[in-house]
């Protein structure tokens, strides 16, 4: 049995009366990919927001690594290792796609404010290098100079999880990171996740594409209703009734 | 990875010489006189401080006449107290003006777009007030703050001799009025400029830019924005006081009036009529708005005759009457119209003119057409 990183326990949240989470259980483990499976409006973003810091949950609690999630504000749970690709892509629109690598490529990994108002960026190499070889990952190397504001949507989502992946982060949150997607681009986007699970982190994703989900997933959640139905392999996700009739009813 | 050969030594040389001869290729103009240079210089000082917020950072200043005025009087009392020496003076109008930016920027920064706006043309507003009512020991009220036979100048007094009238301002014995003040604002013009491009190129500045593109993102990016935002908060007004100090060292005294909310908004035209978040576009601003209220205010009826006397009598009377609305006391209508006309038609000032221009002529275009304006473009 490997170590649970990200534990979600009881947690409930509401908005006005409609109850988006209610007494979701989560465990994560280390080094896996979990996918978050379920209807639209089952609550899977609310799951997420609540995980980054976004939304407070009205009760329960987000664990990290022994870290009360939601004690703590959006930055300082980056700090400790959370990075996340949002739905809508969270971009800087008006910098070049080497700018918006950059910044969290300079967010500083201990937490303190660093203002370095002389140092040049010209000069720091090292970080640019790297910052380069992030957006040669996800193949938007050639479109470097760009303004990210003119990119396609599919590719606004490939430079957030550069954003996010030069982070090294210890959890990556993916929220649809290949919705708006050629069929060509998901693949290589699967291809690249597959390459980042080699390298032991430990994601949880959203995902609508089946084909996606059960090419990286290890453990599948069921999210209805604001409710987990069903957990477990996809093997054992496949054959579960509940799900079926919950989610994939129409397929079978 | 390529190595650049860097162009700082370059730019900073080509700005120097542009600045230092601005006495030369300003005299076809009609602004080769040191009393408007030197307001050339000091408000372009004012203006860059102000980019380095509103440019960067996206945060909209209503107020940051106020650190001009704390730099003013700060200066002045230093030239009272102390010495007639202007670096002292500068460097009191500095301190001071970042302590005020400090607590009015603690305040305002917890608040966003309009409501950040509101809140500091409130402090600014208040300063304002205060300086005419409950400050006036400080401040000399509406008379404003003055050199005065009795002042002490601690300093000065263990060195010379107080002479019979009053003391002029200088720099280790070179009087600060005319061209030599002129001078001296050219020098403490190209140091902030040199600062100015150092933020906009470090990662700092990287930092204030991706506050403005994507405040949300830079959270979940692991940066808490509130210490950058107050930094340039600070940095941009003392770069105020800097310039207020300016204003004191090349004429001391200093009234409320600088305070008032109508200066605030000054800066702010200057800043949008050159470009916001370019390097020199709002020193370009500042210099047409500075020489619209000096040369169009100074026209009168009679220079106006003198300009149609090529026309027949009735239509030069006719002539006469329409443009006089916009000269004399009438120029801030001419600015306003210049201003809509900006924001109408180039809504990224005159510094997005300029990217038009150059693309025009550098073979119809030859960069790709979605290589939209960055803001560095300004070099």
């Amino acid at each position: 049995m490997k170590n649970s990183v990200l534990h979600v326990t009881d947690v409930h949240k509401s908005f006005g009366g409609l109850q988006a989470l209610s007494d979701v259980d989560l465990n994560v483990e280390e080094g896996t990919t979990h996918a978050i499976i379920g209807p639209n409006g089952a609550g899977k973003s609310t799951l997420l927001n609540v995980c980054v810091g976004r939304l407070k949950p009205d009760h329960g609690h987000v664990v990290f690594n022994g870290e009360v999630l939601d004690e703590h504000t959006p930055d300082e749970i980056n700090q400790l290792g959370v990075s996340r690709v949002f739905q809508t892509p969270e971009i800087f629109p008006d910098l070049t796609l080497l700018e918006n690598v950059l910044i969290p490529a300079f967010a500083s990994r201990d937490g303190s404010f660093s203002l370095r108002p002389f140092s040049k960026l010209r000069k720091e190499t090292e970080i640019r290098d790297r910052a380069e070889q992030a957006l040669a990952d996800v193949g938007l190397a050639a479109l470097k100079d760009r303004e990210a504001a003119a990119l396609s949507r599919g590719d606004k989502r490939r430079l957030e999880l550069a954003m996010c992946l030069i982070q090294q982060p210890k959890l990556l949150l993916l929220d649809e990171p290949t919705a708006g997607m050629s069929r060509h681009d998901t693949n290589r986007t699967v291809d690249l996740l597959k390459t980042i699970k080699a390298r032991g982190m430990t994601k949880v994703i959203i995902e609508h594409d089946m084909h996606v989900v059960f090419s990286l997933a290890d453990k599948i959640s069921v999210l209805a209703q604001g409710k987990i139905i069903a957990s477990g392999t996809p093997d054992e996700i496949k054959g579960n009734p509940k799900v079926q009739e919950a989610y994939l009813g129409g397929a079978h | 990875m390529k190595q650049i050969v860097s162009r700082e030594p370059f730019a900073l040389l080509a700005f120097a010489v542009v600045i230092l001869t601005m006495p030369l290729w300003l005299t076809p103009l009609g602004a080769n006189y040191p009393d408007l240079l030197q307001k050339f210089a000091i408000f372009a000082i004012f203006a860059m401080g102000f980019n380095i917020l509103f440019g960067l950072t996206g945060y909209l200043s209503f107020g940051h006449a106020a650190f001009l005025g704390v730099g003013s009087y700060a200066a002045v009392w230093s030239f009272k107290l102390f010495t007639m020496n202007v670096l002292p003076a500068i460097a009191f109008g500095m301190a001071f003006s970042g302590l005020f930016a400090l607590l009015i920027g603690y305040v305002s920064l917890r608040r966003s777009g309009i409501y950040f706006s509101i809140l500091t043309l409130a402090f600014a507003q208040m300063c304002y007030n205060l300086a005419y009512s409950v400050l006036t020991p400080i401040t000399n009220g509406e008379t404003g703050l003055q050199l005065t036979l009795q002042d002490p100048r601690i300093i000065d007094r263990i060195f010379v001799e107080p002479g019979p009238g009053l003391p002029e301002t200088n720099l280790f014995g070179i009087d600060m009025s005319g061209y030599p003040g002129f001078y001296f604002c050219a020098v403490v013009l190209i140091i902030c400029f040199f600062i100015t491009r150092r933020i906009f190129k470090s990662p700092f500045g990287l930092t204030l830019r991706g506050i403005k593109s994507n405040q949300g993102r830079m959270g979940y990016t692991g940066y808490s924005t509130r210490p950058y935002t107050l930094a340039a908060f600070v940095i941009s007004g003392m770069f105020a006081g800097l310039a207020g100090s300016l204003l004191a060292v090349t004429d001391p005294l200093a009234g409320a009036e600088r305070l008032q909310w109508t200066a605030s908004g000054e800066v702010v035209l200057m800043t949008i009529l050159g470009g916001v978040g370019t390097l020199i576009g709002p020193m370009l601003g500042a210099w047409i708005i500075k020489y619209f209220e000096n040369i169009f205010s100074s026209f009168n009826k009679s220079t106006l005759s003198e300009i149609f006397s090529f026309l027949p009598e009735n239509l030069q009377a006719f002539a006469v009457d329409i443009s006089s609305l916009f000269v004399g006391e009438g120029w801030h209508l001419t600015l306003g119209l210049l201003f809509m006309l900006v924001v109408i038609f180039l809504p990224g000032g005159v510094m997005e003119g300029w990217r038009r221009l150059v693309k025009r002529f550098s073979g119809g275009g030859g960069g790709s057409p979605e290589s939209a304006p960055v803001p560095q473009a300004a070099e």
